[in-house]
């Protein structure tokens, strides 16, 4: 299933504006730990300004997937892949791409919440700084304007200076968020950034992935298929390293064309 | 039931006996640490007067202070931490985050398990052979150098084991804004274990303070004020060591008031240490 054929559904269109681009294309590619293929010819179109999500079992490939596209699995010796993910025109697993700059473009929140230990502000201010010079006064409308993007200006405007390790974990992971959204990337990466959080944090992230669609390209990976069907346009279901289905979210939850996903998402599984 | 209440005594009976074992081996050990300590406060404190810091080590047989020595071993063991916490600091992020398990670190790591645990006289020796035989004079160059080489693998151990505390997701949360190596390092890694790594610089100081056989070969001594670091220098291990061997009574004293002051030093390190880290780890 690729996004040509999901992109002409008109209901895949819905609560989203604007005509259907694909941001990141990924194509064959192959992912290898060492001699254990990870992921198994895997093509698929993760569409501009939408929300992909990514679900399947524990060990499926979800997360290894999305660390091939800011290529986080290059830090790690033993971790590489094959195939093709285009880019602006590029193909990032090229050997010769600026990862720092491929990063800034492609951001990414992880599971666990992971403030620096430093305040608030510089929290942001760190990754901010990296690629722009900005005057006292811009950085702090910077970083104003990245914590009310994350919903959470209110609760620490008065707080900046505080070590951003003192926060309870959701707002840690607003604060993470808030980074990541800072640098104004094009794509934002999300791996499974609500597992460690309580139901209320969770609903305010998963309002906030709503809210950021407007501007940003998403792709979540999640283990609640309840979250996957109310953030994300489109749904992706791997199972053992291969892509098993994927098109619109409302296509995969109300009529899956593959039996393994129906099993999957109406809980019989194994 | 009764096989099992036969049972549960035998393991009260097995935990009485092993605490009791592990309480007498501690006691054993505290003993002569408490014994150490009772001897050295009740001479020391005997001992201790304010000339000690106003005069220079006297001659054989008359009345003087510490001062000289007091000084020269501040002043090396300050040379020997300015110049080996860098080097201990880069080599540890070396190893933790560049190496890894490259064999250039596992030959650094390994050699540096043996230095960690050389005998500080084989470090001296080695100064006196590559340096002061050379330029035929003791000097507090030369005992600096000794005691750097003693504090290096000591910041290189703890800076090393610290960063390798450091989860790797928050390496990976730097790294995906897009930040260079060196930058997650410096300013999030490096940061993150920060009360660590400053442990591992006063343990190492701690250490070095005391250290009397490699400052016999280099520094030797100095019965003068002399801040010359080119010249013998007094310290304060080689006096209690020269005068604690001498039939002079003065002498005698002065020493066990050293002894008590390099303690009290390091004591006052350990505790500083310890808060410190404690303090790091429960932010």
């Amino acid at each position: 299933m690729n996004l040509d054929a999901v992109a002409t559904r008109p209901e895949a269109e819905a609560g989203a504006a604007g005509p259907v681009v694909a941001k990141m294309s990924i194509q064959h590619l192959n992912f290898f730990y060492g001699k254990f293929q990870g992921l198994k010819d895997i093509n698929l179109d993760v569409a501009e300004r939408r929300v992909t999500a990514f679900i399947g079992p524990s060990g499926c490939g979800k997360s290894t997937l999305l660390r091939t596209m800011n290529r986080m699995y290059s830090l790690y010796p033993g971790q590489r892949a094959e195939g093709r993910i285009m880019f602006n025109g590029r193909d990032i697993l090229d050997s010769d791409v600026d990862l720092n700059m491929l990063r800034a473009k492609v951001g990414m929140v992880f599971q666990k919440p992971t403030p620096f230990p430093m305040s608030i502000y510089d929290n942001i201010a760190f990754g901010v700084r990296l690629y722009e010079r900005l005057s006292p006064r811009q950085m702090d409308e910077r970083v104003e304007w990245a914590l009310t993007k994350a919903a959470m200006w209110n609760e620490s405007k008065d707080k900046l200076k505080q070590s951003g390790m003192a926060l309870s974990g959701g707002q840690q992971q607003r604060l993470c968020i808030a980074r990541a959204v800072s640098v104004k990337p094009e794509v934002l990466l999300l791996d499974e950034p609500t597992s460690a959080l309580d139901p209320i944090s969770t609903a305010k992230i998963e309002e906030l992935i709503s809210e950021l669609k407007n501007d940003y390209t998403i792709a979540v990976v999640t283990h609640n298929m309840q979250q996957a069907a109310r953030v994300s346009d489109y749904t992706a279901y791997m199972y053992l390293g291969e892509l098993i289905e994927f098109s619109a979210t409302d296509e995969i939850f109300l009529k899956p064309k593959r039996k393994e996903t129906e099993d999957y998402i109406t809980g019989r599984f194994g | 039931m009764a096989s099992d209440s036969g049972l549960y005594r035998r393991r009260l009976l097995v935990n009485r006996w092993n605490l009791a074992m592990s309480m007498g081996t501690m006691s054993f050990g505290m003993v002569f640490l408490l014994w150490i300590l009772y001897t050295l406060f009740l001479r020391g404190f005997e001992a201790l007067s304010p000339t000690l810091f106003t005069q220079m080590t006297p001659p054989p047989g008359s009345a003087g202070g510490l001062l000289n020595a007091i000084f020269g071993s501040v002043l090396m063991v300050l040379v020997a931490t300015l110049v080996s916490t860098p080097i201990g600091i880069l080599a540890g992020i070396y190893l933790a985050e560049y190496g890894k398990n490259g064999w250039i670190a596992n030959v650094t790591r390994f050699i540096n398990d043996i230095l960690l645990s050389a005998p500080s006289i084989v470090i001296g020796l080695f100064v006196y052979t590559v340096y002061v035989a050379q330029v035929q004079h003791y000097s507090g160059w030369a005992g600096s150098a000794a005691l750097a080489l003693l504090a290096i693998p000591v910041v290189v151990r703890t800076t090393e084991n610290m960063l390798r505390l450091v989860p790797s997701s928050l390496r990976e949360a730097a790294i995906a804004l897009g930040a260079p190596m060196w930058k997650v390092i410096l300013m999030v890694t490096l940061k993150a274990v920060r009360a660590g790594v400053i442990t591992g610089i006063l343990l190492a100081v701690a250490r070095i303070s005391g250290e009397t056989a490699p400052l016999l070969f280099t520094a030797l001594n100095n019965q003068f004020w002399s801040a010359d670091m080119n010249a013998p220098m007094a310290n304060l291990p080689v006096v209690i060591f020269q005068f604690a061997m001498s039939p002079f009574e003065e002498w005698q004293q002065l020493a066990w008031a050293g002894a008590l002051l390099i303690t009290l030093a390091v004591l006052l390190l350990n505790i500083l240490a310890r808060t410190l880290f404690r303090q790091g780890v429960a932010k």
